[in-house]
């Protein structure tokens, strides 16, 4: 293995409990996500898939009654720590949503959105990460003569990799995605699926998915979750020929979720 | 015995048309009444003379002025204050105690009659400020009439900025106020301008407020500190003094009409912002 890909922790989850009010919807959760992988997280609706990726960016202190206990350690410092600077762990841990969903704004306002409110101003600088980005969200192409047409009027899975684009700008080093795909059809998906492979040579990834061929297809690493419970967390091929515990067999098998 | 639905279908439809036909020969009876008896006096020398002899005869020059004065005062009063009161109620606070009384507070505001506003302009501004009958007293107090429906509207427009907005921007680094305003104002203020128009429309038409807080001079207003009046109130004096009935169907029509622009405005508006939402 090449050297800038030797496997280390980026993010490190410690007994990890969240709770909304007084529903619990995380139940000590510990694991390590692996620099420069793809990192799946699959279970069944309403397990805390999403709840857990948005505590990896504190996406989750915009909701009340929100509280955490445990650690999210990212290049070994506590995300919680009263210390931290909360816009600039959301710029290097990223966020993609479920669906698309760029600004009403032109194709270039949204991708320099990030680098304006970080108080970028020169023009040559805001084009060059533009164009930069747009290029590694395999953009560029088909959108370089209509940067200033309305964003909302790309078909979806170029708005989702507008998203992609428009998070890149701000240089993240992890790339949270929430059911990436699921608003898109499969010809859009595999577009989307094989940017994420090109990605993983720059950036971290953690994808939420609720197709299992899709975790199977793309990730290294899958973490398989139920009602609120880390189950299972292995190499992709195992979990999807060899699970270790009987919950994620009958998951993946289909028996239930 | 049960009547079959194909004719309680027929009878709602009757009735419930009926109901709409007959509001709108309302509304059009008012209209063309006013505009057939306005519509012969007023001309552009009659908009642009000032009156002679208490109203009898001349025109409307100087309440023409006081009718664009003095709702522009109080737009300029109410709508910064409102807007930023709505932006800081939805996005700064959490839904709490606090906030559903300020709310129940703007709402009593919005229902209190305008009268009342006069009064405490006449009380507050008038009196107690030394600021006597003027633009500025009417303009003020026209402004604090209409300040809960700008909130009222403000709040609602900035409310259906989708959540995901807000949610992106944040995730890529910006601040509250950042978001604020980069991504929702710019994405309610379709809705935020179409309160501030149909207050403007509400301050046009205010006659109590305006005859309180403003007096009811004729002459060409030099200063905020003159007094002034606009054509809702001119065209009420002229009525009830009964000095002349043509000219204050001339003021009616060319108040109507005023209304009718400002009105359509704020339809137009309300149009293209839910268009553009959709
Ligand atoms: N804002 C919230 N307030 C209260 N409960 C929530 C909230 N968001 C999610 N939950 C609950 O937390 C659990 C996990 O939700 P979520 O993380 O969205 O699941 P998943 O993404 O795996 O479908 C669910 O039971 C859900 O009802
Ligand atoms: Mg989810």
């Amino acid at each position: 293995m090449e050297e800038s890909k030797k496997v280390h922790d980026i993010i490190d989850i410690k007994n990890l409990d969240l709770y909304y009010g007084q529903f619990q919807a995380l139940k000590s959760i510990s694991m390590s996500i692996q620099h420069k992988m793809i990192t799946a997280l699959i279970g069944p609706s309403g397990c805390g898939k999403s709840t857990l990726l948005r505590s990896l960016n504190r996406m989750n202190d915009l909701i009340r009654g929100v509280r955490i206990t445990g650690q999210v350690l990212l290049d070994g410092k506590d995300i919680y720590n009263s210390g931290m600077e909360i816009t600039e762990l959301r710029k290097t841990v990223g966020m993609v949503f479920q669906r698309p969903n760029p600004f009403p704004l032109s194709i270039y306002d949204n991708v320099v959105y990030g680098l304006r409110v970080a108080g970028v101003k020169s023009k040559s600088q805001l084009d060059e990460i533009m164009e930069w980005s747009l290029r590694s969200a395999w953009l560029w192409d088909q959108l370089k003569d209509k940067l200033h047409h309305p964003a909302l009027q790309l078909p979806l899975d170029q708005q989702q990799r507008l998203c992609i684009a428009r998070l890149l700008a701000v240089k993240p080093e992890v790339i949270l995605m929430d059911e990436p795909c699921s608003a898109l059809d499969p010809i859009s998906t595999s577009k989307v699926e094989d940017l994420m492979h090109e990605l993983k040579k720059d950036y971290t990834i953690v994808i939420v998915t609720h197709n299992m061929q899709q975790a199977s297809r793309v990730s290294d690493y899958t973490a398989f979750y139920y009602i609120g419970n880390l189950i299972e967390y292995a190499d992709t091929k195992k979990i999807f020929t060899a699970p270790g515990v009987k919950q994620t067999e009958d998951y993946i098998s289909g028996r239930f979720g | 015995m049960r009547i079959p639905p194909k004719y309680t279908q027929i009878a709602a439809i009757t009735i419930l048309g009926a109901a709409t036909v007959f509001t709108v020969a309302i509304l059009i009876f008012i209209l063309v009444f006013v505009l057939e008896k306005g519509l012969p006096i007023l001309s552009l020398n009659f908009l642009f003379t000032s009156p002679a002899d208490m109203g009898r005869s001349g025109g409307i020059f100087p309440i023409l002025i006081g009718t664009v004065l003095l709702p522009l005062l109080a737009i300029i009063v109410a709508a910064p204050l409102g807007i930023a009161t709505s932006v800081y109620l939805v996005e700064f606070t959490n839904e709490s105690r606090i906030t559903r009384l300020i709310r129940f507070g703007t709402d009593c505001l919005a229902g209190v009659p305008s009268i009342i506003f006069g009064l405490f302009g006449f009380i507050f501004f008038v009196t107690i400020l030394g600021m006597g009958w003027s633009i500025m007293s009417g303009g003020l107090s026209l402004a604090f009439m209409i300040l809960p429906t700008i909130i009222r509207t403000s709040e609602e427009a900035i409310r259906a900025v989708p959540k995901a907005y807000r949610e992106v921007s944040f995730s890529l680094g910006a601040s509250r106020w950042q978001t604020v305003r980069k991504v929702v104002i710019p994405n309610a203020l379709p809705g935020v301008v179409t309160g501030v128009v149909l207050g403007i429309g509400r301050s046009i038409e205010e006659t109590a407020v305006v005859i309180f807080t403003a007096g009811s001079s004729l002459l060409i207003p030099t200063s905020v500190f003159d007094s002034t009046r606009t054509m809702a109130v001119h065209f009420y004096i002229l009525a009830r003094e009964g000095l002349s009935m043509e000219n204050a169907y001339g003021t009616a029509a060319a108040l109507i009409i005023a209304v009718l622009i400002v009105n359509l405005t704020a339809y137009f508006m309300m149009h293209r912002f839910i268009a553009k939402r959709n």
